[in-house]
This record gives structure tokens, sequence and C-alpha cells, in this order.
């Protein structure tokens, strides 16, 4: 694995995953929270769309790589929109959700205070939601990751750990390399989940305070 | 009936909280234990029940030393909303001590109606603790400590969390309950009123590191009324008595 | 909204208001499902197929069996049902697995501070990744496949249970403890019901991961399934297949989702009432 780490070809295999994940990911986020937020506040805007995002949500975003291939082809793009798809569901969810169900108490009394509409969004729902948001960014990026790698295997990319991993195996089946290329997938995954989480206790902190005990 | 020796307990070198607290209790007695905030009230109980190794000293229940949980007694937090188990009905939860007690069935059932009666929650049996107010949980929670019929009864702040009508209520109930069961009861409590008001002996304790500052005896007249015995002289002499103690102990001298 | 000849003053006032609510929340998945269709057969584009297409693809693949079989067609039985299966038995596998282990890593505070890293890393590994070692290992059979799935499905679980063992209220443990309830009796009666919440948010959280290793394991090198179905569906050019495949795993997740949450609902009610609760109290 050390090996690999050092080759400079696998390297930019890793890149072009982390790449296309990160640019499916930032589409996602910028289109999923603006929308998520006017749902969110509007009522009706609410009932409208909860049953379909409840319908759309737990689609397996794999399943749509298939179509993915043809529609786009086998490179860059297609990962992309893909990543961004599957990214969306769980940032809007998230972010609906945590807009819709800030603590009402918290709301009138803004309201007292005689606080706008666009006041009490930006210093109330916003901030109480931006955990939730935070939440739904971090099991996004979990679920990008999974079908960004997912679609460089189907497809046969041209690059990409995916791709990397299917290369090895058809070739030779060389176990330690197919491992280590799994294993490398795994540790990019930790480190982005601990990274967000680090970002999360440091932001949102305050969230966990009176929490049960540990 | 309860003998503690020269009870000392540091949770680290630096926080001694208990120096040396040494009293007892005889049976059928109502003991309350006051003191000032941080005095180790709650530590001094959970090792009464052998639920906290002391640094220090020695306690004997029934003549035997304490180590671990003794048979024979049953403990009231503060907490009763997580004291009590969520996931199982009133009576689910005063039976769960009973299962593991060498009693039938029909003892187990006879003895759950007659402590929910005694408590006052015969139709309740079948609801959640949810449902429940904060004063009616908190006397599930005694309803199961009086089922599994201990010799001494430990509260830890019993009616702290209850709003104050409810708190009248469940006094004159484990004054009742006492009267009905005999059991020995010791409670700790911030409230220096309810110590005066229910027990027979109040143990004042000083700050921390902690002593016993001094044994208060009361000797008002059974079965205590909220409106009349809290009227009478005697009370309000002994609860002065007690709060001067409690708000500046460094002016009284400690006595046995 | 048309209302079609109905008078909505002469009608009863509950069925108004059934129809609206029904409106709005169906509203705008048929308006989404209506514009679809239009819009496909005006394009023409075989790659989005009108759904009224889909549903008659859909009727003739898995449909239009005898009578006796509940009308369902051979393919149902070659492909569906064993996916199906696949999914269920890996994802029970794995609370089979990750529960008891759960529990007895939870309850030891040294134990689950020394596994905690590893397990991190163990979840964080994309299920894709592990398709080629899988495969190496175990062939192209349904025991890899059932085992990738239990695989990738027993990290949530686990992790979840090792949380929800160690925060079990320590009050509660104090007070069996001074009621002197013996271990075992603690560990079924109080650690198990109190860790359920958290032990079910991972069941769920693996269920819908159990799907998407189920499809993905299936799109590569597999003979049957939902997922080889699809596969073969895009190398054949055959969209309106396709489409009915991702349809039925839209429907197979969001079922399975839907029935999760039933059962949950039932067997958590006392949390639920619990929580509820404390938030007015």
């Amino acid at each position: 694995m050390v090996e690999l780490l050092q080759d400079p070809k696998f390297l930019r295999h890793v890149l072009a995953t982390l790449h296309a994940w990160a640019v499916g990911l930032a589409f996602a986020t910028l289109i999923s929270v603006p929308i998520g937020i006017l749902i969110g506040t509007s009522e009706l805007a609410y009932k409208m769309s909860s049953p379909l995002i409840e319908f759309m949500r737990p689609i397996p975003s794999v399943a749509l790589i298939p179509l993915g291939i043809l529609l786009w082809g086998q490179g860059f793009s297609m990962k992309v929109i893909l990543v961004a798809y599957a990214a969306t569901w769980p940032i809007l969810f998230n972010t609906v959700y945590g807009v819709h169900d800030v603590d009402p108490i918290a709301v009138q009394t803004a309201r007292c205070f005689g606080l706008k509409q666009t006041a009490i969004l930006r210093r109330i729902s916003l901030p109480s939601a931006a955990p939730f948001i935070f939440t739904g960014i971090r099991i996004s990026a979990a679920i990008g990751l999974i079908v960004v790698i997912g679609a460089e295997l189907l497809a046969s990319a041209d690059s990409g750990i995916g791709s990397y991993i299917l290369f090895v195996s058809l070739n030779g089946g060389q176990m330690d390399s197919v491992l280590a290329g799994a294993a490398i997938a795994g540790i990019i995954g930790a480190m982005i989940n601990s990274g967000l989480g680090l970002i999360d206790r440091r932001f949102f902190g305050w969230r966990y305070l009176g929490a049960t005990p540990s | 009936m309860l003998t503690v020796e020269q009870l000392h307990h540091a949770y680290t070198p630096e926080q001694l909280v208990a120096a040396n607290i040494t009293f007892d209790v005889k049976a059928g007695e109502i003991v309350s234990i006051v003191g000032p905030s941080g005095c180790g009230k709650t530590t001094l109980l959970k090792a009464l029940a052998g639920l906290l190794k002391p640094t220090g000293g020695i306690i004997r229940f029934q003549g035997k030393i304490v180590q671990g949980v003794p048979d024979g007694l049953a403990i009231v937090f503060q907490e009763y909303g997580r004291s009590l188990l969520p996931w199982t009905t009133v009576n689910g939860n005063i039976e769960l001590p009973l299962r593991y007690q060498p009693i039938t069935p029909a003892e187990c059932r006879r003895r759950i109606a007659e402590s929910l009666q005694a408590v006052n929650l015969s139709g309740c049996g079948e609801l959640y603790p949810w449902q429940l107010s904060g004063g009616m949980q908190q006397r599930v929670a005694i309803a199961r400590a009086l089922a599994y019929q201990p010799k001494l009864l430990l509260m830890d702040e019993p009616f702290a969390s209850v709003d104050a009508q409810t708190r009248a209520d469940l006094e004159d109930l484990v004054a009742a309950v006492q009267d009905q069961f005999g059991i020995t009861i010791v409670l700790v409590t911030h409230d220096i009123d309810e110590s005066v008001y229910l027990s027979d002996r109040v143990i004042v304790l000083s700050r921390p590191p902690s002593t016993v500052l001094a044994q208060v005896g009361i000797e008002l007249p059974r079965p205590r009324d909220q409106i009349k015995t809290k009227a009478m002289q005697q009370f309000v002499e002994k609860r002065s008595e007690i709060a001067q103690m409690i708000r500046r102990p460094i002016d009284v001298e400690p006595h046995p | 909204m048309s209302t079609e000849g109905i008078e909505i003053d002469r009608m009863h006032p509950r069925t108004f208001s059934a129809i609206q609510s029904f409106a709005v929340r169906y509203g705008l998945g048929i308006t989404l499902v209506i514009v679809w269709e239009y819009a496909a057969r005006k394009a023409g584009s075989i790659f989005f197929p009108p759904p009224s297409d889909i549903l008659h693809r859909a009727v003739t693949l898995w449909l239009s069996g005898p009578p006796s079989r509940l009308f369902l067609s051979g393919s149902v039985f070659q492909d569906v049902i064993p996916s199906l299966l696949r999914l269920l038995g890996g994802w029970a596998l794995a609370v089979l697995v990750g529960v008891p282990l759960g529990i007895l890593i939870g309850r030891s505070r040294n134990l689950s501070d020394f596994f905690n890293p590893a397990l991190q890393f163990l979840r964080a590994i994309p299920g894709p990744a592990l398709i080629p070692v899988f495969i190496i290992l175990l062939g192209t059979e349904s025991t890899m496949r059932v085992t990738l799935i239990a695989f990738g499905c027993v990290w949530p679980i686990l992790l979840n249970t090792i949380e929800g063992t160690r925060t079990v209220d320590p009050v509660q443990l104090d007070t069996v403890k001074a009621f002197r309830i013996p271990r075992h009796a603690r560990l079924w009666r109080i650690v198990l019901p109190a860790a359920m919440p958290k032990i079910f948010a991972g069941m769920r959280v693996s269920l819908s991961l159990a799907v998407i290793l189920m499809v993905v394991s299936e799109l590569v090198a597999s003979t049957s399934g939902i997922g080889y179905r699809i596969q073969n569906a895009q190398i054949m050019f055959l969209l309106t297949d396709m489409w009915c495949g991702i349809v039925l795993l839209a429907l197979i997740g969001y079922t399975l989702n839907w029935l999760f949450l039933k059962v949950e609902k039932r067997v958590l009610a006392w949390h639920r009432g619990a929580r509820g609760r404390t938030a007015t109290s």
C-alpha cells in the first residue's frame, strides 16, 4: 500500500476521484440549500414537497449509473452529474426539516421583538438549522463517494480509484493491490468523515451541550 | 439498624467531600440529613446504599459491613424521570425488582396492588411513566420501593423536582407510609422545613469537608399536619436552630 | 384544481378538505409525472421514455404470468425475488452479528475506545471499492453478494449499538443495582431496551445501504437480479426496460423504508411518548 501511495499514476487516480466527488457535492449543496430553505419556510411548499422528497430519498442513486453512462459517457461529467444527483437528496431533506422544525418559541420571541421575516430567517432559522444542514452534507459526502467509485467501477472509466481497482483485478488479480486500493478508498472516506466531524464540533459544538450524559 | 462510623470520602485527592461522618439510625425512625450545597449528602446516601465505596470509614447495615448493595434496602432518586424505565408500564416498573425476589407470582401481584393503593395510584397500573405527571411518577418510584418491602428506605432529595403543592402531598404520603409499614427512612434534603416536618431526628452536616455538626431531635406529635404542625412553637424553634447552623456553620461548635 | 361538476358549496366540508389535502400531498408528484409524459412524447428522446410506456413495459415484464402465481411472470421469480432475498439476507446477517457484538463492546468503555478508530475506518470504506476484493475472494455467486451486503451493513448497526449501549442513563443503572437485579437481567431488561432507539436508527441506515449494495453488486459480473437486468438493458440499449428497473428499485427502496418505519413506530412507541413528554413538561 505504501508503494501505491508513492506511485504518481495512482495519486492521479485519487485526485480524479476526489475532483469529481467534490464538484458534484458542491453543485448539490449550491442547489439544495437555497431550495431547501425556500421549501422549509413556506408551509404550503413544505406540505406539497414532503411526500415527493420522502419518495425520492430512498431511491438508490447507484441504480442510475447505467442510465448515466448511456447519457453522458464514461467521463468526468457523468461522474459529477451522478454525484450531484445522489448528494442532493440528503442535503435537501435535512435543509427542509432543519429550517421547518426551528423551535417555534424562538421564532415567536423574535417576532415579539419586532424582527421582520428576513431577519428572523437570518438570525434564528438559519443558525438553528445549520447543524442539520451540515449533517446532511456529511451524509451526502459519504454517499457521493460511494456513487463516484461505483460509477468508475462500472463505467470502466479512464481515471479514478474505482477504475484502478477494476483494472488491477481484471489484469492478473493481484490481491494486495486490489486490497490496497480499497483500503486507501476507506482511508480517504474516513479522513473526509473525521474532517467534517471536526468542523461539525468546532462550529456546531453548541448543540451537544446539555445532551444526555455519556 | 444502620451505623456510620467515621465515613470519609474523597473523589480525588484534592476533592475531600466528607471528612468524618458518624451517626446511627434506629429501626423505625425517620432521619433527615441536611446541609449546605456540596457537603456530600448524595455521596453519603450512595455510600449507604452500597453504590459507592467510600475512601474511609465503615458502614454497618443490620450489623453487617456494607460492601456492595446489601439486601433489604431500597432507594428513591431525585430524578424520577430517569429512574423509572420508560419502556414499560407502571405495573412493569414496580414488578421488575420483585421478579428476582423469592416470592410467588400471586404474592407479587398482591404487593403491586397494595403499594399502588398506598400511594393513591390504584388505577394507573397500565399507564406508561411518560403519561403521568411529575408528582405521580415520583409516587410510582415510591410504590416500587415499597413493594420491594425493604427494611431501610433511602431517599435522595426526592421532592426537589416537583412543585410545592405536590411536595406537600408527597411529604404526607411518606409519613403515612412509614406509619403503615413501619420502615426505617433516611431522607436527604436541602429543604429545612421538610426535614423538621417529616423526621424524628435531623442530622446537620457542615460545609465540605463535612462532619456532623449536630443531631437535632424532633419531638413534634404525630400524625403531623401541614398547617397545624408548622404553626407550632417547637417547629419554628427547631427550624431556626437548624437554619442557623447551615447558614453560618463556622460559628457553631460541632457536638455529637 | 378542477372539481369536474361537483359544486363546492354543496359538498360536505370534510370531503372538500380531504380532496384538498390529497391534492396538496400528491399534487406535485402527479403534476411532474404528467409533465414528464407530455415532454417525453413531444421530444421523443429515447433516453427518457414517457411514463405510460414504462408502465406498459413493466406490466409486460412482471405482471404477465398465470393467475395461479398471482399474475407474476417468470422474471419476477428469476430476478426480483432473488435480489430481494439477497438484500434482506445480507441485512439480517448484519443485524444478527452487529447487535450482540455491539452490546458486548459497548458495555466496556475500554473496548469501545479501543475499537473505535478501526471501526470508523471500516465504516468509511465505500462499498463499491470492495467489490473486486470480494469477487476475488468469493467468486461471483450469491454468497459473495450476500457477504458483501452484510459486510457493508454491519458497521452502522455496530457503531450505533455501541453508542446506544454506552449512553444508558446512569440513574437507571444505579436504580437496578440498588434493587439488586442480577447482571444478566440488567442486560436484557435495561441496557437493551435503553439502547433500542439508537439500534433501530442504525438498522434503518443499514437498510438503505443494503439496497445500494445489492444494486451495485449486481451491476458487476452477475447473471441474475434487478441490477443485472438494468445493466443488461443498458448494454442492449433497451431504455424502457432500464427505466422499469429503476422505478422498481425506487419502489423497493421506498416500501422497505416505509415498512421499517411502521415496525419502528410500534416497537419504540414508548420512546416517542417519552420524548414528546419531556419536550412539553
